[in-house]
């Protein structure tokens, strides 16, 4: 996996078709995108000043994007100067060779996670697993995801594919094998399972020397780490073991303490619709006597800042993994995550996958497709990604190739395969509408044979029209219409 | 070797950024910030009271005066046997549990950093104050302040005790909270119990910190 991408995965129209006839996968997402809908809509309404609060939010991100290069080096020397340890990973390969290497100065197999979209990107665990390091999640989806090695769906619910008597099922049968076996007589009801959870964990946190983490915001001009959970695994990681390792996409940066009352509003709310989350862990660096001796930062690019260098992509570096844009999304309440197959599924992972992995990958060349265009995300987005805009944006890209960042350098990408009949239709569209002699007499003939024309078209348009109706033509164009009206009108 | 990553990532961002004109700098990029420093609740500590209370905290009341008694009252329904408390908990607070005459003994330990997280996990409760409040949030904020000692020691015993004086420690909103709070102390923010919302997407109380918390608002 680089940049996001599963590999082996088919794109998503295949992957869609697929997973819309599982019917329990079907009725799982029904249930659970359902009920978070409503609470966040809720929560949101009873701020006055909501809009308010995403303009800020949008702005701060807009701020710190800008100026990254500058936040980046405030960065380095305030987590310095306060005890940390700063490094910088230019691609996955290079997070995964520092972090397995600090793991392996400290002489340990073992490490405690918890839950990082960024770790998942750059494939941490398979990478620590080659190593001979043994990486435990410990965010309950994530555990239920692991333990059913299988793959997470759903940026802040990982299992949010797996319904209560699957997740019994999984802890039953698994968690013997990687550690304190579920309880006799384990049931489905959600208190017992995380009954279990606790009981398979603690051993682990206790234990634990080593901890990995992302962290959802990091203050440049404090350089203070946050991260915003809820069961307390996160608090266990950050507090117990030795040395912790933080890996951090350089996006993640805010300028000022001060912008966290922003972001400490938005993201409860539009993630799990909850005023506060149960915690949040800030810290500077290392302090005496309290929690990690050893602070480790790893500063992760792998694709962001080829991501920046696009004027109109850019603003998916705003995205602080809320999921909201998840939780709305008509395509993703019925095809799930796995079918983006990418770790950012969903409304944002079709724009950020896409940007991180670039599209000479037929699987991220498709994902820009895996929408409607409704706008419901962009609506919900706590910091004003006009996700459908650069979802068009892509689209373009997608079917007619150009100038991209590739590493840091410009490149031309050719247009993604599968787009020939588009732009071929494009092109003699645009050639008739700059002849109108042209244009009238293929109207009239269109119109001459319509009881002739096919239901479905032939070639390749009939991917189009597998699930569309064809436009009927009408009798008569506008234009012939609108001479023979106009002359009757006048008086 | 990191520090080439280091250049070449700063390279990479600024030539991503070419279409930044050479003189604007970060604070000419405007942020908006015509949202609200308070929703204005007209009761700030009820407020707080209700908020931590829908997320299954469990609130008491009480004034200085009734405090030990209250706190000894809430540890003797728990059956705690064994309390860690920081190093700087005023010792008041605990009159009412250590002088009980035929008291069949609540183990007081100090906490120190010598402790190891199993020390804590035979703990039954723990008790601190804290630094702020948030009453629109109902979150209590703990920064390390010598009657709240290291982090760890309010997450592993499963019941946690938390003292709040009430009205001075209790501020309205986040933008009222962030500046009274010292960046370099580490922070951490309570809004209720452990919780998860990981199965079917709805909040269940109790995973890996106290499962249990109860607070005291203490009316000066």
């Amino acid at each position: 996996m680089n940049g996001g991408v599963y590999v082996g995965m088919p794109a998503f129209p295949e992957a869609a078709e697929a997973a819309v006839r599982d019917e329990v996968l079907r009725g799982n997402l029904r249930h659970a995108t359902g009920t978070i809908r409503a609470r966040r809509a809720a929560a949101v309404a009873e701020l006055s000043d909501w809009a308010a609060l995403r303009a800020a939010g949008a702005a701060i991100k807009e701020r710190t994007l800008r100026h990254l290069d500058h936040y980046l080096l405030q960065v380095e020397e305030r987590v310095t100067a306060a005890g940390g340890v700063v490094h910088w990973a230019a691609d996955a390969a290079e997070a995964n060779r520092i972090v397995t290497d600090l793991v392996r100065e400290t002489g340990e197999r073992e490490v405690v996670k918890v839950k990082s979209m960024a770790t998942q990107e750059i494939g941490l665990n398979e990478a620590l697993a080659e190593a001979g390091i043994t990486a435990y999640e410990t965010d309950l989806a994530e555990l239920i995801v692991q333990l059913g090695d299988d793959r997470p769906s759903h940026i802040l619910v990982p299992a949010i594919h797996r319904n209560r008597g699957e997740i019994r099922e999984i802890f039953a049968d698994r968690m013997a094998t990687w550690g304190r076996p579920a309880p006799d007589g384990l049931t489905d009801e959600p208190a017992e399972l995380a009954e279990a959870a606790r009981l398979h964990l603690r051993e682990k946190f206790l234990r634990a020397r080593v901890a990995v983490s992302g962290a959802n915001f990091v203050v440049a001009e404090t350089g203070t780490l946050a991260v915003v959970e809820s069961e307390g695994n996160g608090r266990m990681c950050l507090t117990l073991p030795e040395t912790l390792i933080s890996v951090v996409g350089i996006e993640k940066i805010v300028p000022t303490w001060r912008d966290l009352e922003v972001f400490l509003q938005l993201l409860p709310r539009s993630s799990t619709a909850e005023r506060m989350n149960p915690y949040t862990s800030l810290w500077t660096g290392t302090t005496e006597g309290d929690g990690p001796r050893a602070f480790h930062l790893v500063l992760l690019d792998n694709g962001r800042s080829d991501t920046l260098a696009d004027t109109v992509g850019r603003q998916a570096l705003r995205c602080i993994r809320c999921s909201a844009c998840l939780n709305v999304c008509p395509v993703y309440e019925r095809t799930g995550g796995h079918a983006y197959g990418s770790v950012y599924p969903g409304p944002i992972g079709a724009i950020l996958t896409p940007q991180l992995q670039g599209m000479e990958d037929e699987l991220a060349a498709s994902l820009p497709y895996a929408s409607s265009l409704c706008g419901a995300c962009y609506e919900v987005c706590p910091v004003a990604i006009d996700i459908p805009d650069v979802l068009v944006h892509l689209r373009e890209r997608a079917a007619n190739g150009g100038a991209v960042s590739r590493r840091g350098t410009p490149v031309r990408i050719r247009p993604a395969r599968g787009h020939a009949a588009e732009r071929a239709a494009m092109r003699a569209a645009a050639w008739a509408f700059d002849r109108p002699g042209a244009l009238r007499a293929a109207q009239r003939l269109g119109a001459a044979t319509r009881r002739l024309h096919p239901r479905r078209l032939p070639g390749p348009g009939r991917a189009w029209t597998a699930s569309r109706d064809l436009p009927t033509f009408p009798e008569q164009s506008f234009r012939d219409w609108w001479t023979r009206n106009r002359d009757d009108r006048q008086p | 070797m990191t520090t080439d990553s280091r250049d070449l990532i700063l390279a990479r961002v600024r030539r991503a950024l070419v279409d930044v004109p050479a003189e604007e700098g970060p604070a000419d990029v405007p942020v908006p910030r015509d949202y609200l420093t308070t929703h204005s609740p007209a009761d700030p500590v009820r407020t707080l009271a209700e908020n931590l209370a829908d997320y299954r905290a469990v609130v008491h009341h009480a004034d200085p005066a009734g405090l030990p008694a209250l706190i000894a009252d809430r540890l003797a329904e728990r059956g705690t046997r064994t309390l860690v408390v920081p190093p700087g908990l005023p010792p008041e607070w605990l009159s009412a549990v250590v002088g009980a005459p035929g008291d069949p003994g609540i183990a007081v330990r100090v906490d120190s950093a010598t402790d190891s997280p199993s020390d804590l996990d035979a703990a039954d409760s723990v008790l601190t104050g804290c630094a702020l409040a948030v009453a629109e949030t109902g979150t209590i904020v703990l920064d390390g302040g010598p009657d709240q000692g290291r982090r760890r020691i309010t997450l592993v015993p499963d019941h946690h005790v938390c003292v709040i004086r009430a009205p001075e420690q209790v501020v309205d909103s986040l933008p009222q909270a962030l500046p009274r709070l010292d960046p370099a102390r580490p922070g951490t923010w309570i809004s209720g119990p452990s919780a998860t919302s990981d199965i079917e997407l709805n909040r269940v109380e109790g995973v890996h910190g106290p499962r249990t918390l109860e607070v005291i608002l203490v009316h000066i």
